[in-house]
């Protein structure tokens, strides 16, 4: 199956100047935003996190994961479970944990799924992550190994203190804020890096080829299985984050809309260059916020039915623009150059 | 567990997996004849529930509901095709799976404007609604009996129509070479067609048989999806046989896991799928 698709790994002058403007808005956010706008865009940020692990997958290594969630609400439920109505836990080390744990998990999982291909991938991902999402779901505690997980089942479950970072307050919104923030550029960071390396060109070249790989000599199962922990892993930093900013997790985390959206906010931005993925979890997430937001027309209230405007948007954009917003940027940006000379 | 028990439990699996035979088998006909990965496949069973609850109240016959809603199911798959579907035979997968979650959405917003949220019961016909009395104290409802009879009998009938007849040998040729078989003059385009309402059919009739004793929700569709989907990857995709085989077995583990054990149930067909993986990545029948 080939999920590739107009590709942006070098992002063109215009894509860059286009970012190098969006991190100056990312970091006047707080000071020009009110609070509600400010915790919105943080949780834009902490989505992009999530969307850009996916990226890994999907844009650089062609794999298509239906439940990339599962890792996602993994790393949550680890900040709920390692968390105390007492008070705050340690940054330090309940972070390197929810990752941890995500990543173990995720190699778990994909020991077992990357062994499949195209579309037997997308299902077994998706199966994989509803057990995960029933196991929640289905049990307030859980019993394992002497330990009692309070688990919280379909109520989700509350987390009352934002981790302890000692040299600064998280329980401000602010510093969170700019927390988020950090963690975002440096993932981003990170995953270019990463696409430049000899294991990133080894992904992309299992995306455009994976049988020449092979004939080349490159054990891809593990190439494969390294890029699902590693995703899995970035996946349960972000859900780390989304448990401590919104004080509360839920089996929804995990579901299998949350992994369909974060294939959208992919698709949107712009595959293979996580640039795209950042600006397709932006785009996404505003349009929701614009969707719920509609107002009654009549007897009939828009806004309580955004799924439906969601679900049309979805359709028209696989039918029309299936390059997503960074191939339209760039598009115009070349064709400004052209025109300039 | 003793066999009055025993029994109990093995009808009411085999009776479960039928069911989801009766899903799986136009999930991955729809995947082998057309290519395409139909995530909306479970609002199709969703839609036959809402279709049996509403014209069972307003017939009041659950017969006459279910072949009216059949008719129906077959019509709306009919125009979903020709609409939307036809054109995206030829897109890669990850466009099809956004396409059909973005359909679940618009599906079930549909349901929602116009049935309502409310979740509905639908009763079962008295002529239906007896129990066969097994020993003194335990007896099973003739309706469950009822269900996997429907469900044979469409089996069977799906398997003539595939295996013996012209339309299906027409199916089965352009499934396997679509250019030669339009070039012999058999217009495969209408074929896709027919399949296609055949798929949301089933899938609509496994939703109207099941809705008096599963009721009828919003999002019941995407449960029983991902069982589907766990059938389809045990079966082998594309394996119509493999979707039987592999439905039973699913039926069979979901059913005694939960009566032998309640404690590791919900994931006892994950580990059976993970198990079948290991051993064959493709599934039982990959063809």
């Amino acid at each position: 199956m080939s999920a590739a698709k107009s590709h942006l790994e070098v992002l063109p002058r215009s894509v860059q100047a286009v970012l190098l403007v969006a991190l100056v808005a990312l970091a006047a956010v707080p000071f020009v935003a009110s609070d509600f706008y400010a915790q919105m865009v943080a949780r834009m940020m902490i989505l992009a996190i999530f969307a850009m692990s996916l990226d890994l997958l999907q844009g650089v290594t062609g794999l298509v994961s239906l439940g990339h969630a599962a890792f996602f609400g993994i790393g949550g439920y680890v900040l709920s479970l390692v968390s105390s109505d007492a008070g705050a836990v340690s940054l330090w080390w309940t972070l390197p944990a929810a990752v941890a744990v995500s990543a173990l998990f995720a190699f778990v999982i994909g020991f077992f799924v990357v062994r499949t291909h195209g579309i037997y991938f997308i299902m077994v991902t998706m199966a994989f992550a509803q057990m995960l999402f029933y196991l929640v779901f289905d049990n307030k505690e859980l019993a394992l190994a002497g330990l009692k997980l309070r688990l919280g089942g379909s109520d989700g479950i509350y987390i009352n203190f934002k981790p302890d970072a000692s040299f600064f307050d998280l329980e401000n919104k602010t510093v969170f804020y700019y927390f988020t923030l950090a963690c975002l550029l440096a993932v981003y960071a990170f995953l270019r890096r990463l696409l430049w390396s000899p294991f990133g060109r080894t992904l992309a070249g299992i995306r455009v080829n994976e049988h020449r790989m092979r004939a080349l000599g490159y054990g891809t199962f593990g190439y494969k299985l390294a890029a699902f922990t590693l995703a899995g892993a970035l996946a349960g930093l972000a859900g780390y984050l989304w448990g401590a900013q919104t004080g509360f997790v839920n089996p929804e985390l995990m579901g299998f809309h949350m992994s369909a959206h974060a294939i959208m906010m992919v698709i949107l931005g712009g595959m293979g260059n996580f640039a795209g993925a950042i600006a397709g979890a932006f785009a996404f997430e505003w349009l929701l916020h614009v969707f719920k937001d509609l107002p009654q027309v009549g007897g009939f209230d828009a806004g309580k039915h955004w799924q439906l405007w969601i679900g049309i948007f979805i359709v028209l954009i696989v039918a029309f623009a299936p390059r997503g917003l960074l191939g339209v940027v760039a598009r115009i940006g070349r064709s400004k150059e052209d025109a300039g000379g | 567990m003793d066999f009055a028990n025993f029994l109990i439990q093995l009808l009411n699996s085999v009776q479960y997996g039928l069911l989801l035979f009766m899903l799986a088998a136009g999930l991955t006909l729809i995947f082998g004849i057309m290519g395409v990965v139909n995530l909306a496949h479970g609002s199709f069973y969703m839609l036959g529930a809402y279709l049996a609850w509403w014209l069972s109240s307003s017939t009041g016959s659950l017969v006459l509901a279910i072949v009216l809603g059949a008719v129906l199911a077959a019509v709306f798959g009919l125009v979903l095709e020709r609409l939307l579907f036809r054109h995206f035979y030829h897109r890669d997968h990850l466009d099809q799976v956004l396409l059909t979650f973005g359909l679940i959405y618009v599906f079930e917003e549909l349901r929602s404007i116009l049935w309502g949220d409310d979740v509905h019961g639908v009763t079962i016909p008295d002529a239906l609604s007896a129990s066969i009395p097994l020993t003194d104290t335990l007896s099973y409802p003739v309706y469950r009996l009822f269900m996997s009879g429907v469900c044979i009998v469409l089996a069977i009938g799906l398997y003539v129509l595939i295996s013996r007849t012209r339309l299906g040998m027409r199916i089965r040729a352009g499934a396997s070479n679509h250019a030669m078989t339009e070039a012999l003059g058999i217009n495969v385009k209408r074929i896709h067609a027919v399949v296609f309402a055949i798929g949301v059919a089933l899938a609509a009739v496994a939703g109207m048989i099941a809705a008096p004793i599963a009721s009828v929700y919003p999002n019941m569709g995407s449960q029983v999806l991902i069982m589907c989907f766990v059938v389809v990857v045990i079966g082998g995709i594309g394996s119509v046989r493999g979707a039987l085989v592999a439905a039973l077995l699913v039926g069979a583990v979901d059913t005694f896991g939960k009566v032998l054990l309640p404690q590791v149930s919900g994931m006892l067909v994950y580990m059976l799928m993970a198990a079948v993986l290991l051993w064959r990545p493709e599934g039982l029948f990959k063809q």
